[in-house]
């Protein structure tokens, strides 16, 4: 049983990670058909501008400095993101094609570009000596740094759903995910809207990047690509544009990756792209998703 | 004077040439129906005046060139739009449906209530789970919030069973007597009943305009439309 309650937690905690690469892309790619390549570089910016803040602008490693760090690492990422969506995407609208290479582009330079100035290897995020602390839940011992994750994971999605939900930006994002030519027939300049999602979702990674970096132990250009792969999986198998479905299918993924390698040791990535295929075959829009005009 | 006027305008989708040369002209107060056989371009004209569509050629909004304009500004410029087969957000309630669609400082919810009270009761209903009939009125009340100096309305009475072809008809007459308004429409009784000029298309171009007393002549409603006279 402890064993059940260790992976599940885990898990989670995983998915909690795993949701905040995905909300950013599932929105970005519902509302505005953009096939975002560049996220993860919006993750990767973010974990470097907490590391920034973290180890040149503050030189303590309490609780505040990393809250700080997750706050500057989200507003990092989602400047970044803007920066991009106003620079090249703005001036593909509509070609996708086109969208995907230049994000692909932007990946690459921007990878290269991080690379060249910190090196790849992995540099250590100061994290709260709490961090290493456990906690032991029926029996099970749980890293605490897991509940962290999970807690910032939803309070983001509690955000996101009360944005989309109770403001009017929001109310444009939800008409336009669903429609947005109609929405712009309608006298609203849709192009403000994509530009609060690419923040959004700029921000989220950048939040992400900060705390991959301390579930991973460190930052690096890298490790961005793996994590983007993983918010793909979840936005397809969630449902494009859905925020509700990233978050289930990012939790989905979570814990059947950590039940899988548990198991059948090395085979979680195999289990996860059988599990996509699943959903691809019997449920293409995605679990919550539904098709855009 | 003319509200609106449509000079040479093309349009091009995925190759094929759609629109050919469009020319027509909508006079201010009045209410032009838009017809021809389906397929001849009369909802792409419309998309095409809303820049929904790429095109070439010129419309003018009174002395405003609309071509080039991108669509927001062109519905927050007075041109409201009802599109074909309603296009309402059918996860949004029937209230957000319409507060996204309000964009004047006044919003009119009196008239769209007083014309379809029903959406007040329904304001919490998701639109996706609204009849046919209900959705189109959505449809309809949106750009009635915003002060409009021409209407387009593509289609209107589509798919609507006959009480509610009606209900919609009584509508449009009503809205008829407050906007200039364009209206594609299938429906020759509805056209008789509210409209005071005709366009009529054929294969991307126009090929008539006059009065619509010309839709009692049977002969013409067969070479122009054909259909025989009355409901097609």
């Amino acid at each position: 049983m402890d064993t059940f309650i260790l992976i599940s937690i885990t898990g989670i905690g995983l998915g909690a990670l795993y949701f905040l690469v995905a909300s950013g892309l599932s929105l970005i790619y519902g509302l505005m058909g953009v096939l975002n390549f560049a996220h993860g570089t919006f993750m990767s910016v973010g974990a470097y501008m907490g590391l920034w803040f973290s180890t040149q602008v503050v030189h303590t490693t309490n609780t505040w400095t990393f809250i700080g760090a997750l706050i500057v690492g989200g507003l990092g990422g989602g400047l970044f993101a803007l920066i991009v969506e106003q620079l090249v995407i703005t001036r593909l609208y509509e070609r996708h094609i086109d969208q995907a290479l230049v994000t692909v582009g932007v990946a690459l330079v921007v990878g290269a570009m991080l690379g060249g100035w910190f090196t790849n290897d992995l540099r250590l995020l100061p994290t709260p000596t709490w961090f290493i602390n456990i906690v032991k839940v029926r029996g099970a011992i749980i890293p605490v740094d897991r509940f962290l994750y999970i807690g910032v994971a939803a309070l983001l999605l509690v955000v996101m759903l009360a944005i989309l939900k109770f403001t009017r930006i929001g109310l444009i994002i939800r008409a336009g995910v669903e429609n947005r030519h109609m929405v712009t027939a309608l006298g609203i300049n849709v192009r403000l809207a994509f530009s609060a999602v690419f923040f959004l979702g700029g921000f989220a990674a950048g939040v992400g990047g900060v705390l991959t970096a301390a579930y991973q132990n460190g930052v690096s250009p890298l490790t961005a690509g793996t994590w983007l792969i993983y918010g793909f999986i979840v936005v397809v198998v969630g449902g494009m544009g859905s925020i509700g479905g990233s978050a289930l299918a990012a939790m989905l993924i979570g814990i059947t990756k950590q039940f899988a390698n548990y198991y059948i040791p090395g085979l979680g990535d195999f289990v996860i792209v059988f599990l996509l295929a699943a959903v691809l075959l019997t449920k293409p829009q995605g679990l919550l998703g539904k098709v855009s005009a | 004077m003319n509200a609106l006027a449509v000079k040479d305008l093309h349009v091009y989708i995925q190759g094929s040439h759609i629109l050919q040369g469009v020319n027509f002209e909508v006079p201010a107060n009045q209410v032009t129906a838009l017809l021809g056989r389906n397929g001849v371009g009369k909802s792409t004209t419309l998309k095409a005046i809303m820049a929904l569509y790429p095109s070439t050629g010129s419309v003018k909004l009174f002395d405003k060139e609309l071509n080039g304009v991108p669509t927001h500004k062109i519905a927050r410029g007075g041109v409201g739009y009802v599109p074909e087969d309603r296009e309402i957000f059918s996860t949004l309630t029937v209230k957000e449906n319409l507060s996204l669609a309000a964009h004047a400082e006044d919003p009119n919810y009196e008239l769209i209530y007083s014309l379809f009270p029903e959406l007040l009761s329904r304001g919490a209903q998701r639109a996706g789970t609204l009849s046919g009939g209900q959705q189109q009125m959505v449809a309809i009340a949106r750009p009635l919030l915003n002060k409009n100096q021409i209407l387009l309305v593509d289609e209107p009475t589509k798919g609507l069973a006959p009480k509610l072809v009606a209900e919609v008809a009584d509508a449009l007459a009503l809205v008829a007597h407050e906007s200039t308004m364009l209206v594609v429409e299938q429906n020759l009784a509805l056209v008789k009943r509210i409209a005071q000029f005709i366009v009529v298309m054929d294969q991307g171009k126009v090929i008539f305009e006059g009065g619509p007393e010309n839709l009692h002549d049977e002969k013409f409603v067969h070479s122009m439309l054909g259909v025989s006279g009355g409901h097609k």
